[in-house]
């Protein structure tokens, strides 16, 4: 095996398209799982760790955060993050364990792209665009296209994602996620609800429960036609527990080791109607 | 760098060669089994159970999940380098008189995570203790006497104030 250490993105670049072997790695939290268990024998490793510019948080347009691929998620728990994506501060807190959570990071959530990644339904609620670049191109992709099955993207082998952009939304925002317990633990079912006061709407994006991240379209159509989504809005029982039942026929969830597609649906319907009452109390 | 190779790593404050290794050999393995630190304890190697948490570059991680040649930056700071005396710390004091020690396995990945947790947050809530060693399993102790120590460390710090 080879390590590269890169500094700079243009040598992670380099090394990435001389070695058509490499893999990247980054907080190391699951390549690192599978090189000390034997699954994978990779003969090259790039090493991102030490890329200042893949660990800075900007503002470059109002109304927009752009979070490097390598901020931990420690540091996204914190400000600014917390004030300006509060569910995706939410999302990162849940991740691991403490130790987890100063090593990971939303680019190796993305390159991983597990259906139980935990930020990625806060992406998907809220629109993220991914930035991608190569050593002498670059493309913004929207996470929409981005994630294209179980642990498949559109990421080519010599990119490097580098930056997300997250919209800052006016209203309430939360994520909720289904395990068996607290900490160290791999989502069951989780949902990220975003209120968008200034547009009246309702986005909804459910993780574990399909193989990719599933936006509630229907659900979110049904709530905006029949239900004033406004700022100081009601929102009742019935409406909540209805909008939680047609979230929850959206998903696809199925039977593995962690638990049952019938439990995950049922998770599904009661986290979508208590994120919504909680957005509207 | 490639196979075998040889590369240093910075850890407790001195630069230390790391020789005939696998350059793909976790930070927790070089630790133990390279350069003689054995206070850094391995269990689940996959990040589950916090008894190789160590320090990089001021943050508690485990070590089972670093790969060893990609921390060459990184100032590494293992339960053996928590304090410069030969004497226990303060933290591993309280550890030792309020029973928190029953096996011992999971002590130093504890003692290095609370040292962080008080470095970070001095007056920690109960709530803040537990959520700082949720990455910590302990079999023996039901957490129970893990929780008195940290609060018999914080309780003796303030009374030094």
């Amino acid at each position: 095996m080879t390590v590269i250490v890169a500094k700079e993105l243009t040598t992670a670049l380099t090394a990435l398209r001389e070695h058509a072997d490499a893999r990247l790695i980054q907080g190391g939290t699951d390549l690192m799982v599978e090189i000390n268990f034997n699954h994978v024998k990779p003969t090259t490793m790039i090493s991102l760790r030490d890329i200042d510019s893949l660990r800075t948080i900007r503002r470059d347009q109002p109304g927009m955060l752009s979070i490097g691929s390598g901020v931990p998620y420690s540091i996204i728990e914190e400000e600014p993050v917390l004030s300006d994506i509060p569910a995706l501060s939410q999302a990162a807190r849940t991740v691991g364990s403490p130790q987890i959570r100063a090593a990971g990071s939303l680019g190796g959530n993305l390159g991983t792209c597990s259906p139980a990644g935990d930020t990625l339904p806060v992406m998907f609620a809220l629109d993220a665009m991914i930035h991608l670049n190569t050593l002498d191109s670059s493309r913004v992709v929207s996470i929409h296209d981005f994630m294209t099955g179980v642990k498949r993207s559109v990421r080519q082998h010599d990119e490097i994602i580098t930056s997300i952009d997250f919209p800052i939304v006016k209203g309430w925002q939360g994520y909720s996620k289904v395990g068996v317990r607290n900490a160290m633990v791999i989502s069951v079912a989780s949902t990220c609800l975003v209120a968008d006061h200034e547009n009246a709407t309702v986005r909804i994006a459910l993780g574990s429960v399909g193989p990719t991240i599933i936006r509630c379209r229907e659900a979110e159509a049904w709530l905006k036609a029949n239900h004033d989504l406004s700022a100081g809005a009601s929102i009742s029982l019935d409406i909540a527990g209805e909008f939680g039942k047609r979230a929850a026929a959206e998903s696809s969830p199925i039977d593995d080791h962690r638990s049952t597609a019938a439990y995950r649906r049922h998770a599904i319907s009661v986290l979508a109607s208590r994120l919504l009452r909680k957005a509207y109390q | 760098m490639s196979a075998n190779e040889f590369y240093s790593l910075h850890v407790n404050g001195k630069t230390m060669p790391v020789q005939d290794s696998w350059v793909g050999e976790s930070l927790l393995y070089v630790l133990r089994e390279r350069l003689g630190l054995p206070g850094t304890k391995g269990a689940c190697e996959q990040g589950e159970c916090g008894s190789c948490t160590v320090l990089m570059n001021g943050n508690a991680v485990c070590a089972c999940l670093v790969m060893a040649a990609t921390a060459v930056n990184s100032e590494i700071v293992t339960v053996e380098g928590i304090t410069s005396e030969s004497t226990l710390t303060d933290v591993q004091q309280s550890f030792v008189e309020e029973g928190a020690v029953q096996c011992g396995f999971c002590t130093p990945g504890l003692i290095v995570a609370v040292h962080h947790l008080l470095e970070k947050n001095p007056q920690p809530s109960e709530f803040e203790v537990k959520e700082a060693i949720s990455g910590n399993i302990c079999r023996c102790t039901g957490y129970g006497r893990v929780f008195a120590a940290v609060e018999a460390t914080i309780r003796s710090r303030n009374e030094v104030k």
